[in-house]
């Protein structure tokens, strides 16, 4: 229940300049993942908010108000920013009880012991670890440590909720179950939540809203779809989605009902409507075509508008079968639903839909034409 | 706006508390341990009242007389030269035996299947534990001959006993090795529990014999904390008085350290203060060699985070031999000296053998008028001068170690949370200096800082004071004791910290609740080191000691000089007994005695 502005933040580590004038508005009530890989800032950008670090340039609003205003070397103290953090180690005091790591922060402010008590088994509820108020940290599991962690920092009734990679240290069942908890978490409590990963499909599943990260500066900010759908550039493209995206290059001209682009996949118009607003190079100029796996249909008999390819490798996976396929001397992952089993060297056919196609300039590496994005969910 | 930018940035800075610890922390540890350094260097270039006369002038002047007088003068070859290539060549050779002994000790130890390892691995620290001065009496004990009246052990059985054996080189360097063989041993055998034993089972698997793998797989990796030992074993053995002082004043046969305390006491006490430069001139060329030569490849990333599994090798063949040479290793350095000095304190006349007729516990509860033999002190539980000696001992080590451990602790929270920054490199800086120094060298130092008073008598002359012995001990052990401090703190991750702060605790609150009780364990650990690492001590504090402040290390190596073996031998065998009290009651804390130098 908050509203982060940050303007032209930036953050050095003696040279090692880690926040580069970063500006990003965070909502009442968004789910906000910073995505990217490690080493981006994503972190940094976390703790600037808590307040536990602070930059040397740029301002910071928390509903309007001043909470770090660099120029003027000020910086709201941490514990008046109305906020609390899931730490990636989680932190808990090892010296201390369930109980008592998750009424630390209300005893602090000096709560009184009745209301302490019926906060801290709030949220030993809420977290379904009611059992475990008596032990230790280091007598309870990983997963349970995780929502003590959570626990302890909603305790506090914090109006923005951080979270630090909270689900890297748990294994895979784990952390599917989590992302549930954290779901549900978010439309109980209605915080704001930031929640910083390096992981895509956390990022994909769980956000209202993701800013994707580039060495210390934001590539995108959009929704989950939108970023999956119509990544700004080839870094952003590249990085988003499992298998990859595949590239193919092609050559492109504009023409006055749109884009013409020849590619390995074929000769395509792609209609003005889709085109963005990035500068676009005049005459015929190089260009990358992307075309996720999943977008790609295998037919094994010839149709309208297909293209013959042949299969190179074949991996069956159980719920999915990817298919390495080459069409002239161009290499693409296919990805198909189920069990499939196609010969190595076998000729098919694959129909790709062209308003699923992105295009971007290879020169700028801008996306210049976007793919459309129909009622279909997201895949996994 | 600037103004407002002033304001802010002055109360974040003074604000904070820590900002504020590390403020005064600095300060006090330039007082400490920066101006009584300058202070000696700038002594060394005054001329002194006491060689006015000499030097000419005014006491107070500028002169360079003192390092004239053992740079260059007539007798710089016996004040300097000589003692300078006695150190060295001692120096040398206890490398030369006490690294490849500590390091096959540890190998034996940790790789290979000799057997009642647990039981082994305990006893071959215990060596340690006895000072080095405690070993030199036992080695008197042992090898004395008539050229100090009383014989010793192996004099008693009929064997003429020469002087090169008993006094002189080869019995420091013996001595010394038998104490210093512990630095490679715990390097190299912590060294080696770090090595995935893969490693080596990669070379068996590629065909390599067991030798072939120690010496091209095994050795290369234990390599750099080799050559660390040689370094610290180097550096400390240079340094040592204890040793020297026992086993080589009798024949004339001085080291640095040794010189360097003749003019200390008789003076001209600013040549003992230049000597004692070089000293430190000598340990710090020395160790920044070392981090020259290998600084670069200190730690090959041998602890994976794979497989730390460690299978032992076989020794098949050779394990009798090596069985024997650890027992003879135990023998010698342990069980023998250890009997023999016990035994001493038993015996009317020292080399007369153990017969009925030689045995007395007069030297333990002796009164005067029971005496055997001429001698002015009753048993050492009768003489009030040990009560004494015992007293300052449990003293000293109490309040000493307490303060260092909590100086330790303290240092070592600034150095960990300031780690990358300048305050917190400047801090480890200034607590390794000590290190650099031998300890007689080290309370040379601080004797030539408080022997009179400072800021117009803000600080007072601590000359013959107890507490400047307090102080001289903790500061000396600052180096180590934060060592320890700073490895406790690491282990205090700076998350928890975070997470109290994000929950609205203040520095204090944080300190009281979170770090303290975090750090508790590392504390007692820490304390217990310190603890028995003074009680050892003899070196540092021997030339601020007098009647009044001497402790039992001081007591015995008085009456040994005096002649009277049987009872320094006797405050010997207290001295180790209260010390090996303490390393049991220390293992019980989950202390690592391999942190204790």
């Amino acid at each position: 229940m908050s509203r982060i502005e940050l303007k032209n933040i930036n953050k050095y580590y003696g040279d090692n300049h880690v926040l580069k004038d970063l500006t990003l508005t965070i909502e009442d009530g968004d789910f906000m993942t910073l995505l990217g890989p490690s080493g981006c800032g994503k972190t940094t950008t976390l703790r600037v908010i808590s307040g536990l670090e602070r930059p040397q340039g740029g301002v910071m609003l928390i509903d309007g108000k001043e909470a770090i205003n660099a120029e003027k070397a000020f910086y709201l103290e941490p514990s008046k920013r109305g906020l609390n953090l899931v730490f990636q180690s989680y932190a808990l005091w090892p010296h201390m009880t369930v109980f008592e790591n998750i009424a630390f922060g209300l005893k602090i402010q000096k709560l009184p012991k009745a209301e302490t008590e019926k906060r801290v088994r709030d949220a030993l509820r809420m977290m379904r670890i009611d059992e475990y108020e008596k032990r230790y940290p280091n007598e309870l599991s990983g997963g349970q440590q995780q929502r003590v962690a959570i626990a302890r920092a909603v305790a506090s009734n914090p109006r923005l909720l951080l979270l630090d990679e909270p689900l890297s240290n748990l294994d895979a069942r784990l952390r599917i179950d989590m992302r549930s908890e954290l779901l549900r978490l978010h439309r109980d409590l209605g915080t704001t939540i930031i929640y910083v990963t390096h992981d895509q499909v956390e990022a994909l599943t769980m956000s209202t809203r993701i800013a994707l990260f580039k060495a210390g500066e934001l590539s995108q900010v959009s929704t989950p779809v939108e970023l999956y759908m119509n990544p700004v550039d080839l870094q952003a493209a590249d990085f988003i989605g499992n298998p990859r995206i595949n590239f193919l290059e092609g050559r492109a001209q504009t023409e006055a009902d749109g884009l013409r682009v020849f590619s390995p996949l074929g000769e395509h118009l792609f209609p003005k409507k889709d085109m963005t607003e990035e500068p676009i190079p005049k005459g015929e100029f190089p260009v990358v075509v992307a075309v996720r796996p999943e977008q790609i249909r295998i037919e094994t008999r010839e149709t309208p508008g297909c293209l013959p390819v042949t299969v190179y490798a074949n991996q069956p996976a159980g719920s999915e079968t990817l298919v390495s396929l080459q069409a002239g001397k161009s290499d693409f992952l296919a990805k198909q639903l189920g069990l499939v089993h196609y010969q190595i060297n076998q000729q098919l056919y694959v129909h790709i839909p062209p308003e699923k196609i992105n295009i971007y300039c290879a020169e700028t590496t801008r996306l210049i034409k976007r793919a459309r994005a129909d009622d279909e969910s997201l895949p996994a | 706006m600037t103004k407002e930018r002033l304001k802010n940035q002055f109360f974040n800075v003074v604000k904070n508390p820590f900002n504020m610890i590390v403020f005064f922390s600095l300060i006090i540890l330039f007082c400490l341990i920066v101006i009584p350094l300058l202070q000696m260097i700038a002594s060394t270039f005054t001329a002194a009242k006491s060689e006015i006369r000499r030097i000419g002038g005014q006491p107070g002047d500028f002169t360079l007389y003192y390092w004239r007088y053992i740079l260059l003068s007539n007798m710089a070859e016996s004040t300097l030269w000589e003692p300078l290539k006695n150190s060295l060549i001692v120096g040398l050779f206890t490398v030369l035996v006490s690294v490849p002994l500590g390091s096959v000790l540890g190998w034996l130890i940790v790789r290979s299947d000799i057997p009642g390892k647990k039981l082994l691995g305990m006893l071959v620290v215990i060596p340690y534990m006895i000072p080095s001065w405690c070993k030199a009496l036992s080695w008197l004990a042992v090898f004395r001959n008539e050229r100090s009246g009383a014989l010793g052990f192996l004099a008693g059985l009929g064997m003429r006993i020469p002087d090169w054996l008993a006094y002189g080189p080869i019995a420091i360097v013996l001595c010394m090795s038998l104490h210093y063989y512990a630095f490679s041993y715990i390097n190299v055998s912590s060294a080696l529990r770090s090595i995935n034993s893969e490693l080596e089972e990669m070379g068996e698997i590629c065909g390599a014999t067991k030798p072939q793998i120690l010496k091209s797989i095994t050795l290369p990796l234990v390599l750099p904390s080799i050559l660390s030992s040689v370094i610290m074993t180097l550096s400390k053995s240079i340094g040592t008085y204890g040793v020297a002082a026992n086993l080589g004043n009798r024949i004339g046969y001085y080291t640095l350290a040794t010189k360097m305390k003749v003019f200390i006491s008789d003076g001209p006490r600013n040549v003992g203060y230049a000597m004692s430069l070089v000293l430190i001139a000598l340990a710090a060329l020395i160790i920044f060699s070392n981090q020259r030569i290998i600084g670069v490849r200190k730690s090959y990333a041998t602890i994976g985070g794979k497989g730390g599994r460690s299978t032992e090798m076989k020794l098949g063949k050779a394990k009798k031999p090596l069985m024997a040479f650890l027992v003879l290793f135990l023998v010698l350095a342990m069980v023998m000296p250890m009997f023999v000095l016990v035994m001493e304190t038993f015996q009317i006349t020292t080399g007369n053998g153990y017969g009925p007729n030689n045995l007395t516990l007069y030297n333990w509860i002796g009164t005067v008028d029971q005496a055997q033999k001429y001698t002015s002190y009753p048993g050492i539980f009768q003489n009030s001068e040990f009560g004494r000696s015992l007293w300052n001992t449990v003293r000293l080590t109490f309040i000493a170690s307490i303060v260092t451990a909590l100086c330790g602790q303290f240092l070592g929270y600034i150095s960990t949370r300031g780690r990358g920054k300048w305050y917190g490199s400047l801090t480890e800086q200034l607590v390794f200096i000590p290190y650099l120094m031998s300890g007689v060298a080290f309370s040379t130092m601080y004797f030539a800082m408080f022997s009179r008073p400072h800021l117009g008598g803000l600080i007072p002359s601590l000359y013959g004071t107890f507490t400047l012995i307090v102080l001289t001990s903790v500061v000396k052990h600052f180096p180590f004791a934060s060592r320890s401090g700073t490895a406790n703190m690491m282990q205090i991750s700076t998350e928890l910290e975070e997470a109290a702060t994000i929950n609205g605790a203040s520095f204090w609150q944080r300190m009281r609740r979170i770090v303290l009780p975090l750090a508790k364990n590392g504390f007692v650990s820490g304390f217990m080191l310190t603890f028995i690492s003074i009680a050892k001590e003899l070196d540092l504090i021997i030339i601020m000691m007098d009647k009044k402040t001497q402790t039992m290390s001081y007591l015995a190596f008085t009456y040994s000089q005096e002649g009277y073996n049987q009872m320094a031998d006797a405050i010997s065998v207290c001295v180790l007994f209260f010390i090996l009290v303490c390393y049991i009651v220390a293992n019980r804390f989950g202390a690592d005695i391999g942190k204790s130098w």
